[in-house]
């Protein structure tokens, strides 16, 4: 029974006939006799339930964000009222900054290298977990402790593993002949993004295989052994069976992938600041750093809006090309 | 066949080898971490890569011996305490409706949700900063912290328990109904009680997540209400040149959080199934 539970958990038309007996259930009580009381009724109790979350999103997260939109129209330095309007000012200078441009650059390397790396790489450790292996247990927990940490704690420890000459990375790769960078691999501006990203990934790593992992335990055992009967192999199980299944949670990891990229800051500002000569800026450190240190509150707010603009524009694509197919009949 | 049936879905040498090499990758650095913690500065500029020789005890004995690493420790825990329950609460009752009422605006108010996993406290940290510290008057306090912390939690903790609501079934909705429970009778007793793996799940991440936030309090809090992130990244700029000190202030800092996830790991990992046994 438990078993055929998970079975139509992941089969989306049995999903469909659950949703369309719900739909039964609302109609019957509706059709009591008193519709417009019911409608009413139905509509507070939504309110009642929506109320505190939209209210807290509406004064912590949407206030902020249209803030920093008007900000982005001013020249100000966070005193006084805010008078001295610039028009697009503020988005000109933004745009036709490098420095920001490049940050630019570097959040879609990390959103990209983040797919074509850490996906692949969960994929196959979550595969390889899932087989009945000695220590499998204590492997699934090992493999999720980087990304229980904060990124300031691994930054932190990164950073000393990555001293340039004193640090156990470079002592490790000089013992066995490996060269290393003059100025140390966070020092190198064409290797400190690289360095970044590697650090990024033994961070995040464990949290798609995590993931992977959970939608892979959905799969009913029944499944393995019927195929097994059949006589496939292991790899064919996990190739027309495991992976097929698996789509969702891997379509839901990229997405979250993909904005968690393009927010990258906490790492980059322990581990470089954004340098060398800007090697590694994110959007956010930017604006930040303008906001935050230079006082140019307008800059930072047109960054924020550029931002804004740019992660939405991603997440409606994917939610409209990608994600639809699993919410569609939602 | 006997042999194939033996070794189906068991690994051979290769897996043992390749699952030996993501042990040492993942826990190496948090080893070195904790060893560095015991040595002396002088033994890690000697052998960044050897043992404690002899192993020192003094670094961590004056990491939990500085007050301030307690005051720290309190304000992470309290920030991330009213975070989750903050977090948890406005977030099953958001999700609850999305999930079990048909009403014409529910896909655009998830979409809402969905959307502000794209707010990053960067996009809005100034604005942010001016909010709660000139018009609430809430800066450097707990609550100044949380509050903005539990609406950014928000939007996952919506997108990952509607699914979860959504897959509780229907028999159970529809025998309290006939018996004459009210949507909200059942939300409490229902909804909320099955549900209970999925809360567990994200209120270990919205706690997780409060626990390891770095940029918010960065910006709006000081001094004596510094939390653990910001505490360790100060004491490694200050403290530089003690790199066997920070080793030690960073492990310690660790800790917390390894023994929460250690002692949820199972409901995490059964909560991300999102599926009720049934």
């Amino acid at each position: 029974m438990t078993s055929q539970g998970a079975v139509t958990a992941a089969d989306p038309g049995a999903a469909v006939t659950r949703r369309a007996d719900a739909r039964r259930v609302t109609g019957r009580s509706g059709g009591t006799g008193r519709p417009g009381r019911d409608r009413t009724r139905k509509r507070l109790e939504i309110l009642f339930f929506v109320a505190p979350a939209l209210a807290l999103m509406a004064l912590f997260v949407v206030y902020p964000v249209f803030s920093a939109a008007r900000m982005s129209f001013y020249r100000w330095k966070g005193f006084g009222p805010m008078v001295d309007f610039v028009g697009l000012q503020n988005y000109v200078r933004v745009l036709a900054d490098d420095v920001f441009t490049d940050a630019v650059v570097h959040n879609f390397i990390i959103v990209f290298a983040s797919i074509l790396v850490q996906l692949p790489l969960g994929l196959a450790l979550a595969l390889l977990l899932n087989r009945r292996i000695r220590g499998r247990g204590l492997l699934r927990t090992i493999i999720f402790v980087p990304y229980v940490l904060a990124e300031v704690i691994a930054g932190v420890v990164w950073f000393q593993l990555l001293q340039p000459r004193s640090g156990l990375l470079e002592t490790m790769l000089t013992s066995v002949g490996f060269p290393v960078p003059e100025q140390g691999f966070l020092g190198t501006p064409d290797l400190a993004l690289v360095t970044v990203f590697v650090v990024l990934t033994w961070k995040y790593l464990g949290l798609a295989v995590l993931l992977f992992l959970a939608g892979l335990q959905g799969v009913p055992d029944e499944l393995h052994e019927a195929a097994q009967l059949d006589g496939a192999s292991w790899w064919q199980v996990q190739r027309r069976i495991a992976v097929p299944l698996l789509a969702p949670t891997i379509r839901t990891w990229v997405f979250l992938s993909m904005i968690g990229s393009l927010q990258l800051f906490d790492m980059v500002w322990i581990l470089t600041g954004g340098g060398p000569a800007n090697a590694t800026t994110t959007m956010a450190t930017y604006l930040v750093s303008q906001g935050t240190q230079r006082s140019n509150f307008g800059i930072a707010g047109a960054a924020s809006v550029v931002l804004f603009l740019i992660g939405f524009a991603m997440a409606v694509a994917y939610q409209f090309l990608v994600l639809r197919r699993d919410t569609k009949d939602a | 066949m006997a042999g194939r049936a033996r070794t189906y879905g068991r690994g051979g040498p290769l897996v043992y080898l390749v699952a030996l090499a993501v042990v040492a990758l993942t826990l190496g650095p948090v080893l070195y971490g904790a060893l560095g913690g015991f040595r002396s500065n002088e033994q890690l500029a000697r052998d960044p890569a050897g043992l404690p020789d002899p192993w020192l005890l003094r670094n961590y004995e004056g990491v939990l011996g500085n007050p301030e690493f307690w005051r720290y420790a309190l304000n992470s825990t309290v920030v991330a305490l009213i975070t989750t329950v903050v977090a948890v609460l406005a977030g099953v009752m958001a999700a609850y409706p999305l999930a079990r009422y048909q009403f014409r605006f529910r896909e655009p108010l998830f979409l809402v949700f969905v959307l502000g996993l794209l707010f990053p406290a960067a996009v809005a940290i100034v604005p942010l900063f001016i909010l709660v510290t000139r018009d609430l008057q809430l800066g450097n306090t707990w609550w100044g912290i949380a509050l903005p912390q539990a609406a950014f939690a928000l939007p996952t903790t919506v997108v990952i328990l509607r699914p979860f609501l959504m897959a509780l079934p229907k028999e159970v909705e529809e025998a309290a109904m006939i018996d004459g429970a009210s949507r909200i009778g059942i939300f409490w007793r229902m909804a909320l009680p099955l549900s209970m793996p999925g809360l567990v799940t994200v209120g270990v991440l919205a706690f997780v997540a409060s626990w390891n936030a770095y940029l918010l309090p960065l910006l709006l809090l000081q001094g004596d209400m510094r939390t653990l992130p910001l505490g360790v990244a100060d004491y490694s700029t200050e403290h530089s040149a003690d790199t066997a000190g920070v080793l030690a202030f960073t492990t310690i800092a660790m800790i917390p959080a390894l023994m929460l996830f250690l002692a949820m790991q199972r409901r995490i990992v059964s909560g991300l199934q999102g599926a009720v046994k049934g």
